[in-house]
Parts: structure tokens; sequence; C-alpha cells
């Protein structure tokens, strides 16, 4: 099998800046120093990890254990400060519904404009152009209407289509599973189901442990920056399920 | 730490770019974020890009009038007002490259900090934006220049384009510096506007080179030759304020007030103006690492 994504011995560390004016500074440096100028929080502490290709990954685990780091890390948007990443081809996803959408343009510039932040070219994103809209169940006479129109389902709706069909070689989702109302949840999960038997590379995040045991196969749980569990998806659950 | 290609062949490390050098392959997202950039700018406005043709054609009558008459700088300055107009429209595109640079950024911080691209994408969006602006100005200008007799050759063209080739090279050159300085502390913008404001006034725009020739010691001229804005403003001057009637008449064999040995100091301001894109760029892939988790 041929991997997909390597994490090798992470460190991801961020400074939560206590002083920002140069007055705070020399009040600090006059004052005698006291207390630390800057405080680190540890994100990621030697995590290291191998997806291989085509499989889907479920990234687990309570807020701030590390996850939306990691898949930051993956997608290229934060450099580690230690150890390596390295992914094979083009990474993308949901990472927030709607970045890069821009409200004063319309739906259909929208996709445009999404699509290829995405990594679309031109030409696959007018190919695919019409199944995007039929999946998003937008009526023809909002398409052509400003997205600041949309209501927030639409608008979630139209977001989670084109990333679905964007097709890139490593599919990232973070906690947009619960977009739209039910039946639009339920074909998400199917679209999702659609990419894992093409093959595609998944990792997803998400708080909704039901959701995940459907969609992945494999689970990976962090806490507090380090992997505690990395096994089927159904014994991750359980880990996270037995802590309460 | 190993050495960055130590993962295995075939695996890319994401985040990672060849920095402007990437930009032509993203040119259809360059193109939609210059649209989207365009469109934010004109939305509700029923004149829309007719504004940007109005407020040059105005500035320029009421500089004609004010200053060519009834200041008198017609007297000294042939054809004063396309001297000063073709300075101040290099002034402007500086200042909007310079200043949206700057900002980019940070305005696009939603995006900066959730999908990777390019970031060099963000400033040179802004390049575009500027220059689809200074197209009603140079319309403005050439019916101006055209009504005061404008007969470029060659040459003149082709100053034109070296003075916005130069501008664009410098002030992309400071805009990804500062750029990046902005994300870390917001005080660059301020500092940026401080430098605009200067801009206006330091280089040949309101007067000619031998006002400052006359003041400036002789072993500090150089430095003033060597800013790059003066060379485009002076390439300026000699696309379209030369070849006018009234400055044919005056100065039939010169380039007039101009610096003289013009086509040696744009040359070297050029040099200058390369290298500090290859500083800005540096800077800016230096702090851009830092980008996601600082804005």
């Amino acid at each position: 099998m041929t991997r997909a994504i390597v994490v090798d011995q992470v460190v991801k560390q961020f400074t939560l800046r206590h002083t920002w004016s140069i007055k705070e500074y020399v009040v600090w440096n006059l004052t005698g120093r006291g207390g630390e100028l800057k405080d680190t929080f540890l994100a990621l502490d030697d995590v290291s990890l191998t997806v291989e290709q085509g499989e889907s990954v479920g990234l687990l685990g309570r807020n701030g254990s590390g996850k939306s780091t990691l898949l930051k890390l993956i997608s290229g948007v934060l450099r580690p400060d230690r150890g390596q990443v390295g992914v094979r081809g083009r990474v993308a996803g949901l990472i927030e519904v709607g970045a890069g959408f821009h409200p004063d343009l319309t739906g259909r510039e929208n996709i445009y404009l999404n699509g290829s932040i995405l990594g679309m070219t031109e030409r696959d994103i007018t190919a695919r152009l019409d199944e995007i809209i039929a999946f998003s169940e937008i009526e023809g006479r909002f398409i052509d209407s400003e997205v600041k129109f949309y209501s927030s389902g639409m608008f979630l709706r139209l977001a989670f289509s084109v990333a679905a069909h964007s097709h890139p070689d490593v599919f990232l989702i973070d906690e947009i599973l619960a977009v739209g109302d039910e039946p639009f949840q339920h074909k998400c999960l199917e679209r999702i189901a659609e990419l894992r038997k093409e093959g595609q590379t998944l990792v997803i995040v998400t708080h909704d442990l039901n959701l995940v045991s459907q969609v992945a196969e494999r689970g990976i749980v962090l806490a507090g920056g380090k992997t505690v569990f990395d096994g089927p998806i159904e014994g991750a659950v359980g880990r996270l399920r037995g802590e309460g | 730490m190993r050495a960055p290609d130590s993962v295995e062949p075939g695996l890319i490390i994401p985040g990672r770019s060849n920095g402007l050098l990437d930009v032509p392959r993203w040119r259809f997202l360059l193109s939609l974020l210059v649209k989207k950039e365009l469109r934010v700018r004109y939305r509700g406005s029923a004149l829309g890009l007719l504004w940007s043709y109005v407020k040059p054609g105005v500035q320029l009558i009421v500089y004609y009038i004010a200053m060519g008459k009834f200041l008198g700088l017609e007297r000294g300055i042939p054809n004063f007002v396309i001297y000063l107009f073709s300075g101040m429209v290099i002034v402007n595109f500086f200042g909007e490259v310079f200043g949206n640079t700057t900002k980019s950024i940070v305005v696009n911080a939603d995006l900066v900090k959730k999908i990777y691209l390019p970031r060099e994408l963000f400033p040179v969006a802004s390049v575009w934006v500027a220059f689809i602006h200074l197209v009603p100005q140079l319309v403005v200008l050439i019916i101006a220049a055209l009504i005061s007799g404008w007969r470029p050759g060659l040459v003149n063209i082709a100053a034109i384009l070296g003075a916005l080739i130069l501008t664009v090279l410098f002030a992309l050159g400071l805009g990804l510096m500062f750029g990046a300085f902005n994300v870390l502390f917001r005080d660059a913008e301020n500092f940026v506007e401080l430098i605009l404001m200067m801009a206006a006034w330091v280089s040949p725009v309101l007067y000619t080179w031998s006002h400052v020739a006359s003041v400036l010691p002789d072993s500090l001229d150089w430095v003033y030759k060597l800013y790059p804005i003066t060379q485009a403003v002076e390439l300026n001057h000699v696309g379209f304020w030369i070849p006018t009637s009234a400055v044919q008449e005056r100065y039939p064999d010169s380039t007039g007030p101009l610096i003289d040995a013009l086509p040696m100091w744009a040359g070297a301001a050029f040099v200058i103006s390369v290298l500090w894109l290859v500083v800005g760029q540096a800077v800016f892939r230096r702090l851009e690492s830092r980008f996601a988790q600082e804005l």
C-alpha cells in the first residue's frame, strides 16, 4: 500500500502573547521583568501517524486535544515546529464551512471561487458545475443571486457540495457533518460513503461519535496533544465513551 | 531535526511554495480574486467604475485652473498640468500597490488561516486591482496630453512602460515585506501611510529636478536619483510631458528640467527595485510560516 499522509514526530507549540504594545514591554522591563512575557502552549507533542491511500480515518478527542491543529498541519496552513509532515498529491477539503466564500458574489461565482481555492481548474469546475448545483439543492433562481441572501442552510449545502466534488487526493473534513437538515445530512453521508468506495483518502474531525463510526474505519484519539489510541473506529469511539 | 527531503519520495511537504514563481499556475484563481476585489469596491454604487474616470478628470481640471492659472506655475513649467498629472499618476499607483499589498494578508485572514494557498497570491491580486484603477487615470491623462499636442515616439512609449514596471517592482517588494510585518504588528499599516504621505512630496511631481538640484548638496544627489519612484516619475514625464508641443518648443534638443543621464539612473533604480523585490520576497517567506497562527 502507498502512504498518503505521513506525520513524523510532529511538535507544534503556540505562543500566547501577553504583550502587544511597546508601552507594555517597557513597563515590563522597568518593573523588574515580573512574570513571563510569553506563555506557550503545546498543541501537539511528538505525534506520529501514517494514513494509507484509500483509508478513512476519524480524528477524535476532547476540545483542545489538538485535532484541528493536526488537520491544519496536514493541509499546510500551519507548519510544524519540529518533525515532519508529508502528503501525496493535493490536499483539500472543508476546514471550515464558508472559508473562501464571499457574500457579495453570486452562488455560481462562489462555486468558481471556492472550487479554484480548493485546487480545481476552471475546466474541472465547469464540467462539474451542474452536478455541484444539483447536489446542493439550490433552486435555479437563487444560484445567480448573491450569497448574502442565502439562508444559512443553503450556504452550508453549497459549501459542502463544492468541496465534495473537488476530488482532491486527500480529503479533510473538520466538523461539518452536522450540515443542513436531516435529509441533507443523510445525503452528505452517502456522498462520503461514495467517495470512500472510489478509494478517496479521508480524514474526518468530529465530535459526533455515532456519525464518525458510520464513515470511518479507523479512529485516532488525541488527548493533550498526544495520540492515545490508534485502531479500529469502534475501539476509538469506545475509548472516548469510556472516558465520559 | 531531519533534512526536509527525508520524507519518502512521492510525498510533498504541505505549506511550501516557490513564492511568486508559483503565482502563474494559479492565474485563474488570481483573476477571480481580482474580480471579487473590484466587485466589493463598487457594490451598491450606481455609476460603478465610472467614478474612477470622473474623479481624476475633475481633479485634473481643478489643478489646471488652481495651480496652472491662479498660482501661475504654468509660466515656469510649460504644460504644467501634464507635468503634474503624469507624476501624480505614478505616485497614486505606487500608493495603491504599496498600501493594498500591505493590507492584503490581514484582509484575507479568513482564507490564510483556513486553507493553504501560496500567500503571494493576495499581494499580487492587489497589484492587478491597483492596475485596473490606474487605467482610467491614464485615459484622462492621455486625453489631456492629446489636447496639449502629445506626439509620442517609441522611446516615449517605452518610458511609460518602464515607469509602470519600475513602480510595480518596487511597490510589490515593499508591500510583501510590510504585508508580512503587518500580520505580526498592525502598526505597519500606519507606518506605510506615513511613508506614502512623504512619497508624494519627495518625488519631482509638484516641482522639477532642477529645484532639487539647486538645494540638495552634490554629495547627496545620488540618493535622490536612485529612489525608484523619482525615476518612475521622470520616465513618465518623458512619456507624457516631453512630447507635447509647448515643451518641444521650449526644449527642442534636451529633456529640459528633467534629471540628466536619465537612462543610466533609471537603469540603476531598476536594479535596486529588483533587489528590493528579492529582499521583500525573502522576508515574506521567512515570516509566512507564522501567518496562520498570528492572525
